[in-house]
């Protein structure tokens, strides 16, 4: 199973990751070979296996509904990159 | 390699003892473990942040309680947290350029109980970026150097706290284990390492990698030292919904008991492979004798979905993780590339240039697995065999109480060895990832050294909210073998003695 390097770039396009042309070569090296090893898995049956996703009994864990302080609007703030107004500065979403 | 004898070198459970009795401070043993700090960093580089005003204020504070008259199970313990655990107030990186500016504003759980238990916190360990390697050699900011051979990698992706237990530059630690990166670094240095059970300990303040598998987990330089301090970090959290609300037991208890008689040792013949290094499993097997000297019923049992463990942790983990890391977007924290095309290019370079070349290898990875057209093929495949391999361990658990196996295929590794083949580096979690595939808990203690002169873990594994037997064996092993006595003679150089002078 051998990726192309336009299956790299869609999936650095979905991971929104840019890479350099090195890294895209490197990357198709790479994952293909991983995924050569992962082709393993086609020789077992589970057509009639549930999937884990995870191990634990718990689902849908809530708590009780009460009020209770959050993190101060500074605290929240100290590690944006940009702040204006009290907010986090971002670039427009649309033109 | 040397007997303990430095203050630094002591462990918790001596360390505790002698406070309590009035011989020892808090403030002398903080002092003492900083000023090996100094002696040995250079050399071994294990800790990203170190703070060692704040550590000997806590010792002071330790200290001042203890003249009070109060007391608490690890009151002036001087501990190391690998820096993917948010401690208030310290940078948190991650082995990461993209959080290289980030200071949390808030305690992660584990650690917080770690300070409500009186320990004092030296500083911040170095690890693989974003927990994801084997070696530390995925850390964005240096290589962790293993305490017994500087030219060898200390494992990974907890390295930076390994190598602090081992080299007396903590007495204990935090790491986190997702595949492996708490016992696989500890069978490298020659140090316990302990995964506890998924859900058994809070992640709240963890940042996530693969959140199926993520645990903390801690180090030590004997088991009894690691189940006191499994003991303060376990129990349930109302800020982690995965935590689960079970009772705590109590595990230094559980250590005493005289022999092993009556217990079921299973040995899974899938854990001793061809290309695993000779001496791993002699070590391994001559420990597993050991145990049945010590009364224990060892018994041969099946685990045969083993080889199907590397393909379903990698597909599994960096689907996980391609998820977790799509908040690194350069908005709310971490590193901002502006890209003056826009938002989107803005994401793109941002990612680009503050993550690491795993981490993308990781995500690329990931984000196929989970992609239209592949979803089925690769991750629900291997959610599915997951759910297989975790019946192994559920029908080798009704036959035996434990399973007894190595840690990692071979001793330490050369530093650049296996950094440009990732399949290869992805081997040395062989034996380690099933446990966080099924959840249940493992345990890695020191059972002997290579040719060389390198530590040989073996791994004790037990099933889900088991941890009470598997440190019953590891400490009836412990106490019955000599292997946790031995430090690493780590070289001096006259660089590090002059700034050891400076600092006096």
């Amino acid at each position: 199973m051998k990726l192309t390097l336009a299956e790299v770039e869609h999936i650095a396009e979905l991971a929104r990751l840019s890479l350099s042309d090195d890294e895209k070569t490197l990357y198709q090296e790479q994952l293909s070979a991983i995924l050569e090893y992962a082709e393993r898995l086609q020789a077992l049956d589970t057509s009639a296996i549930p999937p884990t996703a995870t191990v634990l009994p718990l689902r849908s864990v809530t708590r009780a509904d009460e009020p209770r302080d959050s993190m101060s609007r500074e605290d929240v703030l100290a590690n944006a990159p940009q702040v204006e107004a009290d907010s986090f500065r971002v670039q427009a979403v649309m033109d | 390699m040397n007997r303990a004898v430095a203050l630094y070198d002591l462990t918790i459970h001596t360390s505790i003892d002698l406070m309590r009795r009035g011989k020892l401070t808090s403030v002398e043993l903080t002092q003492a473990v900083l000023n090996r700090i100094v002696e040995v960093e250079n050399q071994v580089q294990a800790y990203l942040t170190l703070a060692p005003e704040w550590a000997l204020d806590q010792a002071q504070q330790a200290d001042e309680r203890r003249a009070r008259g109060q007391d608490a199970p690890l009151l002036g313990v001087p501990l190391a947290i690998k820096d993917v655990l948010c401690v208030e107030g310290l940078p948190c990186t991650c082995g990461s350029r993209i959080l290289e500016e980030f200071v949390p504003p808030y305690t992660a759980t584990a650690v917080e109980r770690l300070r409500e238990a009186g320990a004092v916190i030296l500083g911040k360990t170095n690890t693989d970026e974003y927990a994801m390697g084997s070696s530390t050699e995925n850390s964005a900011y240096f290589t962790t150097h293993n305490p017994w051979d500087l030219s060898r990698v200390p494992g990974g992706s907890s390295g930076g706290s390994a190598a602090a237990v081992a080299a007396g530059m903590a007495l204990g630690a935090l790491g986190t284990d997702t595949g492996g990166s708490v016992r696989q670094p500890a069978s490298l240095c020659g140090v316990v390492g302990l995964k506890p059970s998924y859900g058994r300990v809070s992640r709240y303040g963890l940042v996530a990698f693969a959140s199926s598998l993520d645990q903390v987990g801690p180090f030590a330089r004997t088991v009894r030292d690691a189940a006191m301090l499994l003991s303060v970090i376990a129990g349930h959290d109302s800020h982690d919904s995965t935590s689960m609300p079970l009772p705590v037991p109590d595990y230094v208890g559980a250590l005493n008991t005289n022999g092993l008689n009556g217990l079921r040792v299973g040995v899974p013949r899938e854990y001793f492979i061809p290309g695993m290094q000779p001496e791993v499993a002699e070590a391994v097997r001559a420990a597993i004798e050991v145990m049945r000297g010590l009364g224990a019923d060892i018994k041969q049992v099946r685990l045969p979905h083993t080889d199907y463990g590397l393909p379903v942790y990698y597909l599994i983990a960096p689907a996980e993780a391609s998820a977790n890391l799509a908040r690194y977007d350069g908005v709310r924290y971490g590193l901002r590339v502006d890209a003056p095309e826009g938002m989107w290019e803005t994401y793109r370079q941002t990612r680009g240039a503050g993550f690491g070349s795993e981490v993308k290898r990781r995500i690329m990875l990931g984000t196929y697995a989970l992609s239209a057209g592949y979803y089925d093929a690769y991750y629900l495949k291997a959610q599915q065999v997951r759910t297989l391999i975790k019946s192994d361990f559920d029908a080798a658990f009704r036959e035996v109480d434990v399973i007894a196996s190595p840690t990692a295929p071979t001793t330490a590794f050369k530093i650049g060895e296996k950094v440009d083949d990732p399949l290869q580096m992805y081997l040395s979690d062989v034996f380690t990832l099933a446990c966080n595939l099924a959840g249940i808990c493992g345990i890695s203690l020191p059972c002997g050294f290579d040719g060389e002169g390198l530590p040989i873990g073996l791994q004790i594994m037990g099933p889900a909210f088991g941890e009470e037997s598997i440190l019953r064996v590891a400490h009836a092993y412990e106490q019955a073998t000599e292997w946790h006595t031995y430090r690493p003679q780590i070289p001096m150089n006259s660089e590090t003695s002059s700034i050891n002078e400076d600092d006096e």
